[in-house]
């Protein structure tokens, strides 16, 4: 019979270093998955599914090297990068919402809807001084996407209404208020003065980084830390890997929940507000299919659909990769940019299929 | 060693020196195991000594790191991923397989449907389904859902989809952890007739007198090794306790202490109508362990869910402490002083997929930092205290909650309701599914806590466990509070006379 040969390891009541949290700019929100006999060598405690994003674009940057020599270059870097603001601001916001194991469909209406709402503001002319105008516009713009993401939050809990179906409507609501808003055409800002004040937001920087590229980072880095590092973010993650053992844990499941859209609904406005100076413009058609690149954006970034892991500065990475694809199609001519959306539908496939086999040798 | 001695008969699954580790990290060391053509075979031991990991080797979800599996003499790579179900070796799981949408019929057949010309047959299947239900003598509908059965009709379920495998070896992980005793009989009788006809089970179970009831031979495992497999008949409960636990078991339970007459009332329960719990009072000292007995759907987790407040109430009042509470508001009860465990640990008390430390402080994040922020150190430390002081173990503070045996999880799910510092505890089936040793520390535990003036309702559907542990019981049966025990009252037969009706409080 077996020789009483012990080799189990027994940790008893020590404080581990590794119990600590990892740093806010730590990548994985909770070891799903971990495997509980893992050896504790360096290498091997790196949770392949977080850098596996960060993996991609780095092969992306070395592909588009390849295919155009002009592509490597800071310029059009930092261009990629500040158009991918939008969609990466609004993923962020998305994180939120996916990791509590909801979805939000109606932020690309959203943003059209709150920058139809800033642009009336302005032209309304209710202040004279443009400076206050402005201001008074900003606040009022993150009023109405808090707003706006509040109505989500709402029809989904209190409504109890399946997230999907609740902001498949609020999706049409907006979208149809915009367009009503709009007469079917455009909404343009009127004052040039104004025009003249804002426009740098979208086309200036700060220390060199163009101020898109500087709100991304800011958004990502205060997202991370409530993500991370705050009851709260812990909550959300609570709520979406399992509702019942979050409530018999007395957190109020609801509001967690409607928080999380509310946060949604601040993104989609912090992106309005680089969105209005860019164009000075809206239409029936702004932001339309915007919700499903913040959701591939969030889902290439490696959170999980399903809830229960949010990976904020991966979904910042999904953006990236997004944007970036476009714009190796447009600099190499293999492939007409017309295939952008199919690419694009590809790359989240792709994306899930790694994961899960990540998953699988973990 | 080569056939089972004593009978001479050829094993129809034997296991020959089975060794397995997992990274390193061995969990078995050469098992042997022989199970006989019909015979009931348990399968003991504590959590962690590797029961599971066997039967899963066993049945083919696992690979052995080194040994062989015979099936009928000849040795065998047993097909992964449940294909042995095709040579005959059914496991039953723990956690029931059954899609809740589904009639009885259509998961009996679920993935082997019977067609005729390419069209479902679905007489057949019903024909078959009824079959195998009346080979159990089971009264289910065939066409019932599977969300309307109670849990004890979907392990019915479980292993007339067995039978009607045709299996030849039948595993069975703690079938009767979800049954009442009435239940569990009518499992055991199936269970002997299909023997007789020379089906083969293994039994794997906690509950030592189901063993001796059921059982033919019993093997014993301990820290992943072989310690005795022996004809039941030769041993008793306390042999083979001794056997998985390699001590003497001193006192399962600590000595009772009962609170002084004056002491506080620290919670009162009046009248609480919930779900079809109606008209239930009781009221909690403090220092005192109360119990709640009574058959499985009596009520008893509904009434303690609205003293928690995780349910509303249609009428009734709960004070904590001379502070009236609101119906269904668990957050003001808890921040009152009272905390809730919940039977249901994998499903309403852990997030399986996250480590310790976030679940552990999941309930009281408020204490580890401000203004929302929370700090990683007091967490940390946090868990190391808890780990200290509930004697939590295991190989590395990282692993997932999912990941741990149901010992510890239940030590885990203790520890995160203390960090409430709650005042009076609400334990519902404090030992649900875990091994004698860790039953007997938990019980060490809740009685420590009473000493330290901590107010404990436990909710039991162990009598043993109410009466080993309670200085007050009250029984429910079908939603009521029908009768109260005290001292000398308190023993299985009188609780069995109130659960069973044939007695009730007067007035």
């Amino acid at each position: 019979m077996g020789k009483p040969r012990r080799t189990k390891k027994i940790t008893k009541g020590r404080a581990e270093p590794w119990v600590m949290w990892e740093d806010v700019l730590d990548m994985s929100v909770d070891g799903e998955g971990q495997a509980a006999e893992k050896p504790r060598s360096f290498l091997k405690e790196i949770d392949l599914r977080a850098v596996a994003p960060f993996f991609a674009l780095a092969l992306l940057l070395i592909v588009g090297a390849f295919t155009n020599p002009n592509f490597i270059g800071i310029d059009n870097l930092a261009n990629v990068a500040t158009r991918s603001a939008f969609v990466a601001i609004i993923a962020v916001g998305a994180t939120f919402v996916i990791s509590s194991g909801d979805l939000d469909l109606s932020v690309g209406s959203m943003l059209a809807f709150v920058a139809s709402l800033m642009i009336l503001f302005m032209n309304s002319g209710a202040i004279a001084d443009p400076h206050l105008m402005l201001a008074a516009a900003v606040a009022f713009a993150i009023f109405a996407g808090a707003a706006c993401g509040l109505l989500n939050g709402l029809v989904t809990t209190i409504g109890r209404i399946e997230p999907f179906i609740a902001t498949l409507g609020t999706m049409g609501i907006y979208r149809g208020l915009t367009t009503w808003l709009s007469q079917g055409g455009a909404i343009t800002l009127r004052s040039s003065e104004i025009q003249n004040i804002y426009r740098p937001v979208y086309f200036g920087s700060i220390l060199g980084l163009p101020i898109p590229i500087v709100c991304i980072l800011v958004v990502t880095l205060i997202a991370a830390f409530v993500l991370y590092r705050t009851r709260y973010g812990r909550h959300v993650v609570a709520v979406g890997s399992n509702r019942d053992v979050a409530r018999y844990s007395g957190i109020a499941v609801d509001r967690v929940r409607t928080i999380a859209f509310i946060i949604q609904g601040l993104c989609v406005a912090i992106a309005v507000l680089l969105y209005v100076p860019r164009l000075g413009s809206t239409s029936a058609t702004t932001g339309i299919l915007w919700e499903l690149q913040a959701i591939t954006a969030v889902v290439v970034g490696g959170t999980a659909l399903k809830g229960g892991a949010g990976r904020v500065w991966g979904t910042i990475c999904g953006a990236f990769i997004l944007e970036l694809v476009g714009n190796i199609m447009l600099l190499s001519n293999f492939i007409s940019e017309y295939l952008i959306g199919t690419i694009q539908g590809s790359i989240i496939i792709i994306a899930m299929l790694v994961q899960r086999s990540l998953t699988r040798k973990s | 060693m080569e056939t089972s001695a004593e009978s001479g008969r050829t094993p129809v699954l034997a296991a020959r020196r089975i060794s397995k580790s997992f990274n390193g990290v061995q969990v078995l060391f050469s098992v042997n195991f022989d199970l006989l053509p019909g015979e009931i075979h348990a399968l003991v031991g504590e959590n962690g000594a590797g029961k599971s990991t066997f039967v899963k080797i066993m049945s083919g979800f696992e690979q052995p790191s080194s040994g062989e599996i015979l099936l009928d003499g000849k040795p065998v790579r047993l097909p992964a991923n449940g294909q042995a179900e095709h040579l005959g070796i059914v496991i039953i799981h723990q956690e029931f397989n059954l899609a809740e949408h589904l009639t009885v019929t259509e998961s009996l057949f679920l993935g082997r449907e019977i067609t005729r010309f390419g069209v479902l047959d679905r007489k057949r299947m019903r024909a078959e389904t009824r079959r195998a239900l009346d080979l159990l003598g089971s009264r289910i509908d065939e066409n019932a859902t599977i969300s309307s059965l109670p849990v004890a009709d979907r392990q019915m379920v479980e292993i007339a989809k067995a039978i009607s495998k045709d299996a030849r070896v039948i595993f069975m992980d703690e079938p009767t952890a979800v049954l009442s005793k009435e239940e569990s009989g009518v499992l055991f009788e199936q269970v002997r007739k299909l023997r007789d006809r020379g089906t083969s089970f293994v039994f794997v179970s906690h509950k030592l007198d189901e063993v001796l009831e059921l059982t033919d031979r019993v093997t014993v495992l301990r820290d992943g090794q072989w310690v005795k497999t022996a004809p039941t008949s030769m041993l008793d409960g306390e042999s083979i306790a001794q056997l998985m636990v390699g001590r003497e078991l001193s006192s399962l339970y600590p000595a009772k202490r009962e609170p002084d007459v004056d002491e506080e009332i620290v919670l009162v329960a009046r009248g609480i109508t919930t779900g079809f719990v109606r008209d239930a009072s009781f009221e909690v000292r403090k220092g005192e362990i109360i119990g709640f007995s009574g058959l499985i759907g009596s009520g008893r987790t509904e009434l303690m869910e609205a003293v928690a407040g995780l349910r509303p109430r249609h009428s009734g009042e709960v004070t904590i402490k001379g502070v009236s509470m609101s119906s269904g508001d668990a957050h003001a009860a808890n921040r009152a002083g009272l905390a809730y465990m919940t039977k249901d640990r994998k499903s309403k008390g852990l997030l399986l997929g996250s480590r310790m430390a976030v679940n552990l402080t999941l309930q009281s994040l408020d204490q580890h930092g401000k203004l929302g922020y929370l700090s990683p150190k007091s967490e940390a430390n946090a868990l190391a205290r808890a780990m200290r002081r509930f004697d939590i173990r295991v190989r590395d503070g990282r692993v997932v909650a999912g990941r741990m045996s149901g010992g510890n999880q239940q030590k885990l799910m203790l520890a995160k309701v203390m960090e409430t510092e709650p005042e009076i505890i609400i334990i519902d089936e404090p030992t649900r599914g875990i091994d004698v040793g860790t039953k007997q520390q938990i019980y060490h535990f809740i009685s420590a806590l009473a000493r330290a003036g901590k107010s404990i309702v436990v909710v039991s559907s162990e009598l043993q466990e109410v009466i080993g542990l309670c200085t007050r019981v009250a029984v429910m049966r079908e939603g009521r509070i029908v009768g109260w025990l005290e001292g000398d009252e308190i023993n299985e037969q009188e609780i069995m006379r109130y659960s069973a009706g044939l007695k009730k409080m007067a007035g």
